[in-house]
């Protein structure tokens, strides 16, 4: 298990993070360091990794272990501020009733943030005129966009994905995977991303992160690893 | 019994004819809902003949105290009735019987207050129990939806959540479609009362002889008074009890099916 060293930015440290579900240990001290840039969480099914990623906004909170953020316990940041900091978009698209544009708004005003509609959408691979359609009317690779640009309307830090595009086909896979990639030279921000496909971590991380059954059995550079 | 108060034990047990044929209908249509029409038979037979000699008790004592110790009691078990039905809300009980208890005492205080009723126990007791029931039948309903509505949309919640809402915002549609749920019913049979249904009050003032714009009156105010305890109710026990659904650090608790 490589440590980051003499990295500039650690962004979490988990140290010795145990959590169950449903009677079942889905973490099992879990001990790993994600730096900043783009780090893959990989596993097979059941791993633990959306768990994992649960973790790093508080929407869970571990049984056992401490997370740090930049050095600091989670538990010392307020949550709401912490998740708009470091914001999560769930595997399942599951924007709020009404048009893209009104969750967009309702991101932006949570975060305090002003909105620029049209730049949001664009940084999702968007175009402008999806701003007043209804979220119902959208493909499910539409709606993986609109909640990618909802989130961006907070201007997080961190951005963490959690199998992004395991809903869509190829084609539509290619074109999120595109936008990641735009988006990290684009911004200044750190993705942390689940994916069960060695080959999409490949792609778009330089650091991994390995679950197996609920254990970090491997982290490192992606040269090192692969 | 024409124009008359006075109902025989003999005109009730006449009226078992009726509650055979419901049994029938059941056994011939295989609805399996025989012992349940027994069941309910003989309990209202059993519970309606008690709280007839306990509000006759309270009518000879004329004490305000037996009046409230009824009604309390009457707010206990409404939310212990009503939390069977909000199963899928953690800690539904309180939330229920905080709610039926602010319904009965500010729609009773109010009433009373304005001088529409007497606070006296022929008035309290009938328009109290009113009061507390519908606000238990809309409470658990609403709660009912709300454990339905949280469980279906998890993902959306968390997913505002993760936006950095708080429990209350993520919440806030949920809440909104659970209360109008509670209240949709009574206000749907206020709208349509006196043309598909004549309420019970009215029937029975009626029955008893009253004349029909006084029965018509107090129907009225009433239903009115309910309007306003079942929004009290159905208000104070979502507001309440979606609390419970969350941490103090606003994450979603695990389902209790799902927490080991």
């Amino acid at each position: 298990m490589r440590a980051v060293r003499d990295h500039p930015a650690v962004l979490f440290e988990l140290r010795d993070v145990s959590l169950s579900r449903g009677g079942r240990r889905v973490l099992d001290s879990v001990s790993a360091e994600i730096p900043a840039g783009a780090t893959a969480i990989v596993g097979p099914s059941g791993a633990g990794k959306s768990t994992l990623l649960r973790l790093l906004n508080r929407l869970s909170d571990p049984e056992s272990g401490t997370v740090l953020y930049r050095g600091r316990p989670l538990a010392e940041y307020d949550p709401l501020a912490l998740r708009r900091e470091v914001s999560l978009v769930p595997q399942l698209p599951a924007l709020l009733e009404g048009t893209v544009e009104s969750n967009l708004r309702f991101a932006a005003g949570l975060a305090g943030e002003d909105l620029d509609v049209s730049r949001c959408l664009r940084l999702a691979g968007l175009s402008a005129d999806f701003a007043e359609r209804d979220v119902s009317q959208l493909s499910v690779g539409e709606q993986q966009r609109a909640m990618l640009a909802r989130a961006l309307t907070q201007r997080p830090g961190v951005l963490l994905l959690d199998e992004p595009t395991s809903a869509l086909d190829q084609a539509a896979r290619d074109a999120i995977e595109a936008t990641l990639a735009e988006l990290r030279r684009e911004l200044e921000i750190s993705i942390v991303l689940v994916s069960h496909d060695p080959e999409q971590a490949r792609r778009l991380s330089d650091w991994v992160v390995r679950l197996e059954g609920g254990r970090a059995i491997e982290s490192g550079p992606l040269e090192v690893l692969t | 019994m024409s124009g008359s108060i006075h109902v025989s034990l003999g005109d009730v047990a006449a009226t078992l004819a009726l509650v055979a044929l419901a049994a029938a209908v059941s056994f011939w249509r295989r609805a399996d809902l025989e012992e349940d029409i027994a069941v309910a038979a003989i309990r209202s037979f059993v519970q309606l003949t008690a709280i007839g000699y306990v509000i006759q008790l309270i009518f000879d004592a004329d004490t305000i105290w037996l009046v409230l110790a009824l009604l309390a009691t009457m707010v206990l078990f409404g939310a212990l009735t009503a939390r069977n039905r909000a199963r899928k809300v953690p800690g539904a009980f309180w939330p229920l019987l905080i709610g039926l208890a602010i319904a009965g005492a500010s729609t009773l205080g109010l009433v009373v207050a304005l001088g529409v009723f007497e606070a006296t126990p022929r008035y309290l007791v009938p328009v109290g129990g009113m009061v507390i029931g519908n606000a238990m039948t809309a409470s658990a309903v609403a709660l009912n939806r709300l454990g339905d509505e949280v469980e279906g949309a998890r993902g959306k919640i968390e997913a505002t959540l993760a936006l950095g809402a708080t429990a209350q915002e993520a919440a806030a549609p949920f809440v909104r479609r659970a209360l109008r749920s509670g209240m949709i019913t009574l206000v749907d049979s206020t709208k349509t009362t006196g043309l598909i249904f004549f309420p019970g009050t009215m029937v029975g003032m009626l029955l008893a002889g009253a004349d029909p714009t006084d029965a018509v009156r107090l129907q009225l105010i009433l239903l009115y008074t309910l309007l306003g305890s079942v929004a009290i109710a159905g208000l104070v026990a979502t507001t309440l009890a979606y609390r419970n659904f969350f941490t103090p650090a606003q994450q979603l608790r695990e389902p209790p099916t799902l927490a080991g």
